[in-house]
């Protein structure tokens, strides 16, 4: 992977969403390298989960691109966002509770039948699902939970991830599953967008970086280059991430 | 999509399920024994148990799809008992038509003509259903008061029809000549027609639970009626989901309102609006959008109303009302509530 910026997979040009009368988004630049892991990062209320909804059409944007791998997918119903190979974890990770870990990551499984040598990878990351693989996901702890919507978007290969916050709530020790099991899809070619509030873990794992503020992207570069800049993480990011560390 | 691919096995060694909750199957029971005191006779308590639990399987034949409907799509749909008038109708003039087969003492015969008044119900309703969806209930999806409007103005309108097209009177419902009258075991006098609708309504919910259990199908409807966005968001389309559980319902309750007729041996326009109070008890006692809760609430409805209006009959009414208090006082969410995010 070379440090030159790679061609965007996905990429926001002046979005703007309204939901119901609010106008949230205003103007969403944004450009996911392929093959990378993007950081999204931003204060509470910035817009961050507001903008993977409008990528994955569960908000519709009412201006502006959302160009996917050259095709221009806003407008696009959220089912056929899915089938272009974007998965989506949502903040409250949408797990189906009275369905059982196999069953949430059987519909997950859009293709086929589970395939047990991916199973097994997944299952390197997050031995816990292998443990309830029979239970039902409503009985899971939190971390375990956030483990399956993470698992339910690895699955199968994808060509886009977008999680949102995937590390909230989680102990240390679980975070740094997350860290690898990301790098290992990174490696795997699967382009990543990671909205985060955790400043450490966004360090950890990030390529390039995108700062959200009010609706619109305030800053975007080299993740590298923000860790080196603490004046700028201070002007950024403000108050909200040490809170967080 | 795929629809009924099974399962595949894992790599995982199958670890034990989870623990379900039984205790709300155990009402049933307890109802049942509870009632056999209070009846004092044991023929008499257990050709009501048997009633019963007829009724209570038919009204599930029409319940289990409006609470999946509510549970998809947040759709309160109180047109709903329209497709059990219409089933009743239509099953009506079929099994008049089949006049021949019912008065036959061919118990094959006789069930073909049930089979075939039950079918074109279910065909008839199930068209009605697309339709109604389409015109009456897709431009309000998400706005609550619209759809409580709308679907009962959609009833009344439909009522009229009904009218229209079968008359104001009530009619008669014979049952073939083989499911007349009863069997006699010891003293107990069992309706033939009953263990007809206890088999068909337990062979429904059976095939139902298949379903809802075992295939992809049944898996995505109950995820969908947990979180319908994730499922959207996974790349499933919901809305043909729905449209296909809607019609399912439909064909299911006109279903139940050919077995209601008969059970009732008499059909008239009001039989949906009269059903529908208790398809809404029922499904509220269940849990909003869980078949297995519909299951068992509709057998404690079934149940209820048979003991009480043997017992006390001028409080029947007011039983299923107070059945419904009584479990939302132990369950406020109903007793098989479903986990939404
Ligand atoms: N469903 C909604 N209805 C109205 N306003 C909303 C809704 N969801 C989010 N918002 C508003 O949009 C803004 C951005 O929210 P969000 O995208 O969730 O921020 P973030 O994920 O960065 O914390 C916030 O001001 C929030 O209050
Ligand atoms: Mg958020």
């Amino acid at each position: 992977m070379s440090a030159a910026a790679a061609e965007p997979l996905l990429a926001l040009e002046g979005v703007h969403t309204h939901i119901g009368p609010y106008h949230i988004l205003h103007g969403v630049d944004l450009a996911v390298a392929k093959g990378r892991i993007t950081m999204l990062l931003g204060r509470n209320g910035a817009g961050k989960t507001t903008t993977l909804r409008t990528v994955m059409g569960l908000w519709q944007a009412s201006a502006g691109a959302i160009h996917f791998d050259g095709r221009n997918i806003a407008g696009l119903a959220t089912p056929d966002v899915a089938r272009l190979d974007i998965a989506y974890v949502p903040e409250s990770m949408g797990i189906f509770s009275d369905l059982t870990v196999r069953e949430n990551l059987f519909l997950a499984a859009r293709k086929g039948p589970l395939d047990s040598a991916r199973l097994d990878w997944i299952f390197g990351f997050m031995p816990a699902l292998k443990t309830f693989w029979l239970q039902r996901a409503g009985l899971l702890s939190g971390g375990q939970k956030q483990m399956l919507s993470i698992a339910r978007a690895m699955v199968e290969p994808r060509r886009l991830l977008l999680v949102d916050e995937p590390s909230k709530g989680l102990a240390p020790v679980i975070i740094q599953n997350l860290i690898v099991a990301f790098k290992a899809l990174r490696a795997e070619g699967v382009t990543i967008l990671l909205v985060e509030q955790n400043f450490n873990f966004a360090s950890m794992v990030g390529d390039t970086v995108a700062v959200m503020d009010n609706g619109r992207v305030v800053h975007a570069g080299v993740m590298a280059d923000l860790i080196a800049d603490e004046a700028l993480q201070a002007r950024l990011l403000g108050l909200s991430l040490d809170s967080h560390q | 999509m795929s629809t009924t691919t099974p399962i595949a096995p894992a790599t995982v060694e199958d670890l034990p399920a989870a623990p379900r909750d039984w205790m709300p199957l155990l009402l049933i029971p307890i109802l049942i024994l509870l009632a056999l005191p209070l009846v004092g006779s044991f023929p008499t308590w257990a050709t009501l148990t048997i009633a019963g639990l007829a009724m209570g399987l038919i009204i599930f034949l029409v319940a289990s799809g409006l609470t999946l409907v509510f549970g998809l799509m947040d759709v309160m749909n109180f047109g709903h008992g329209i497709f059990v008038a219409l089933g009743a109708f239509v099953g009506v003039t079929t099994i008049s038509a089949l006049g021949g087969w019912t008065a036959s003492s061919s118990f094959a015969l006789n069930l073909a003509a049930i089979g075939c008044a039950g079918l074109a119900a279910a065909v008839v309703a199930g068209t009605v259903g697309v339709l109604f969806e389409r015109i009456v209930v897709r431009p309000v999806y998400g706005l609550h008061l619209k759809q409580i409007l709308v679907t009962m103005g959609g009833m009344i309108v439909a009522e009229q029809v009904i009218l229209a097209l079968w008359g104001p009177e009530a009619r008669p419902m014979m049952r073939p000549a083989s499911l007349q009258g009863s069997f006699i075991f010891a003293d107990i006098a069992v309706e033939k027609f009953r263990l007809l609708a206890v088999c068909l309504g337990l062979t429904i919910f059976a095939a139902m639970s298949l379903l809802l259990n075992r295939t992809k199908l049944g898996l995505l409807i109950r995820a969908g009626v947990q979180d319908r966005e994730m499922v959207e968001a996974m790349g499933y389309r919901v809305r043909f989901l729905f449209i296909g559980v809607f019609a399912a319902g439909s064909a299911l309750a006109g279903l139940g309102g050919t077995m209601f007729g008969l059970y009732q041996e008499m059909v008239t326009t009001a039989i949906g609006a009269q059903m529908m109070v208790l398809i809404f008890i029922v499904i509220i006692i269940g849990g909003l959008g869980s078949v297995g809760g519909c299951f068992v609430g509709a057998l404690l409805v079934g149940l209820a109303s048979n003991y009480i209006g043997f017992v006390a009959p001028k409080v029947n009414l007011f039983s299923s009302i107070l059945l419904m208090v009584l479990i939302l006082l132990w369950r406020p969410q109903g007793l098989f509530p479903v986990a939404k995010r």
